[in-house]
């Protein structure tokens, strides 16, 4: 479903199969009773940890089970004004950690290309709506590929914009200097337009970037000649399966063709980035998280007359309402900022940060965009990782290095492997939107990527 | 390298988690799996690396020293308070106790 073909559904019929097929594949966590009064509105699925007053932002966890937020996130406000209506929040891995949505507390959802197979994460529910067609594009966040990485397992197109590029108003803190909002859609040129809306700079939140926000819909439909494309040497061969390498080297082939030029480059720390993240993600993790105390919002085990002290209370509370995963990841943050840990781990980890920034700084001055397949594999049987968090991690390898350098990245399908889908990945310097999305469309156009 | 039951008790205490015997046991063999992963990065020079906190070189983003009503009415703030009493968040005394 393409954005312009949303404009005149029946919302009555839209509803409906948002919840039939919805259900089959376990993607929503709310939706709409019935359509709004007003008509004229084109309907949208937004992640669950982006707050909204119409419906719960459970961010998939027992801990806000029935949390209502009395405020709509910056974004929402922006989609709502340009004429958009969310009829439901989609399902994904608690707090957003994970990369198959099998962390959710409320089930797992099932990739709606083969249903024993996971849809990704933490985006799995957003992405798995677009490719069933119950929505004709979601809005999600990505912190370390949370929505390129889920729309590479789907076969649909998922964007994460410059770090600050979108406002994180509204959005559940998971790790501040990494997260960010993007679409997901069918097509770049659908990304393109909900981008647009969505960007520009917010004073609710300081990390948001001011400046012009170009007309990417405009933008993107210029040509590809001339542009340096740069191929990641590190980001293929060891850890990368075989048949996923080759589709995407048929894809930049094609990028060849359409008039880009194509050099090989190497960028030494970049295979640092995912160890980097789960020193610096786990750590602001811990941070973030310390609020879920049973207090002001949220499950409490307070109530319960047998807790003596207040510190019994978040103890309890925290231990009722997290899952293994976030546990796990707050446990890991704890450690690696305490006393005595915090030199070796998180301050090393900052500054292999800043080494993988002055990498991609180096590369963008020789290049225009660096390509890589989005995924060393296609999606995963359900099951598969879950008892093997470091296996479970891997499948962010890829898309890791661009929320630590902070720089745009799309994910496009560019083939089948196993009859799964294959994404390719572009990035490009900071701010450089424009320019990522117009090679991902002058691609997209010019392939059915399904018979690649 | 293997984390001791002792070191997941003190991080446990410290994010205020209360954990069962069962899982002190398979979050230290995973965090220590997981350190394993991440200690590769012990390998780099980072002497001269400066850290610059903020990846997009933002500085200082001050708001004006202003009251702004968020807008929203108190009751509905507190909506979704556990516990309240009289426009105030309830919760058990947080002085005079024993740590």
């Amino acid at each position: 479903m393409r954005i312009e073909e949303a404009k005149n559904l029946d919302l009555n019929e839209f509803l409906n199969k948002a919840k039939t097929i919805g259900q089959d594949f376990n993607i929503l966590l709310s939706v709409a009773d019935k359509p709004p009064t007003d008509n004229a509105v084109i309907p949208y699925l937004i992640k669950d940890n982006i707050v909204t007053t119409d419906y719960p932002t459970t961010c998939a966890s027992k801990i806000l089970e029935n949390f209502i937020s009395p405020y709509n996130a910056t974004v929402v406000n922006k989609l709502k004004e340009a004429g958009y209506w969310i009829a439901g929040k989609t399902n994904l891995d608690e707090f957003a950690m994970g990369s198959s949505t099998e962390n959710s507390a409320f089930g797992i959802t099932k990739n709606p290309l083969d249903p024993t197979r996971v849809p990704g994460g933490s985006s799995g529910g957003s992405a798995a709506a677009v490719a069933a067609g119950i929505t004709p594009f979601s809005v999600a966040s990505d912190t370390s590929g949370s929505i390129r990485q889920p729309a590479a397992f789907c076969g649909v197109v998922g964007m994460k914009p410059t770090y600050g590029r979108v406002s994180r108003h509204g959005l559940v803190a998971m790790a501040s200097s990494l997260d960010q909002i993007g679409p997901i859609a069918n097509s770049t040129e659908d990304c393109a337009k909900i981008l647009e809306i969505i960007s520009g700079f917010d004073p609710k939140d300081a990390t948001s970037l001011d400046g012009p926000v170009p007309n990417y819909p405009e933008e993107i439909k210029k040509d590809i000649k001339g542009v340096k494309v740069g191929v990641l040497r590190e980001f293929f061969g060891e850890g990368i399966d075989e048949p996923v390498e080759v589709k995407v080297k048929q894809a930049i082939e094609k990028l060849q063709e359409l008039g880009a030029e194509v050099v090989e480059i190497s960028l030494p720390n970049v295979i640092y980035s995912l160890a980097t993240y789960h020193i610096i993600q786990p750590a602001e993790v811990s941070a973030n998280l310390a609020r879920y105390d049973g207090v002001r919002y949220g499950l409490s085990a307070g109530s319960d007359d047998e807790i003596e002290t207040i510190e019994e209370m978040y103890r309890k509370t925290r231990a009722l309402g997290f899952g293994p995963e976030v546990k796990r990841r707050i446990m890991l943050g704890t450690y690696a900022t305490s006393a005595g840990f915090r030199d070796a781990y998180y301050d090393r980890a900052r500054k292999v940060a800043m080494l993988i920034k002055q990498d991609f700084d180096k590369a963008f001055k020789e290049v225009d965009v660096l390509v890589s397949p989005t995924t060393p594999t296609i999606a995963f049987k359900l099951g598969e990782r879950v008892d093997d968090p470091v296996a479970m991690y891997k499948a962010d390898l890829l898309t890791a290095p661009a929320n630590i350098a902070g720089i745009p990245a799309i994910s496009v399908p560019c083939g089948l492997v196993d009859n799964m889908p294959v994404g390719l990945q572009i990035m490009g310097p900071q701010l450089s939107e424009s320019l990522v999305m117009r090679v991902a469309h002058n691609y997209e156009q010019s392939v059915d990527w399904r018979e690649q | 390298m293997k984390i001791s039951k002792e070191v997941i008790e003190h991080i446990a205490k410290l994010a205020r988690l209360d954990l069962t015997d069962a899982e002190k046991d398979l979050y230290g063999n995973q965090l220590s799996d997981i350190l394993g992963y991440v200690n590769e990065l012990q390998k780099l020079d980072i002497t001269k690396v400066e850290d610059i906190g903020q990846i997009t070189g933002l500085e200082n983003q001050l708001a004006t020293d202003e009251v702004v009503d968020c807008g929203i009415p108190r009751e509905e703030l507190l909506k979704n308070a556990p516990d309240q009493k009289d426009g105030y968040i309830k919760v058990k005394s947080v002085l005079g106790r024993e740590t």
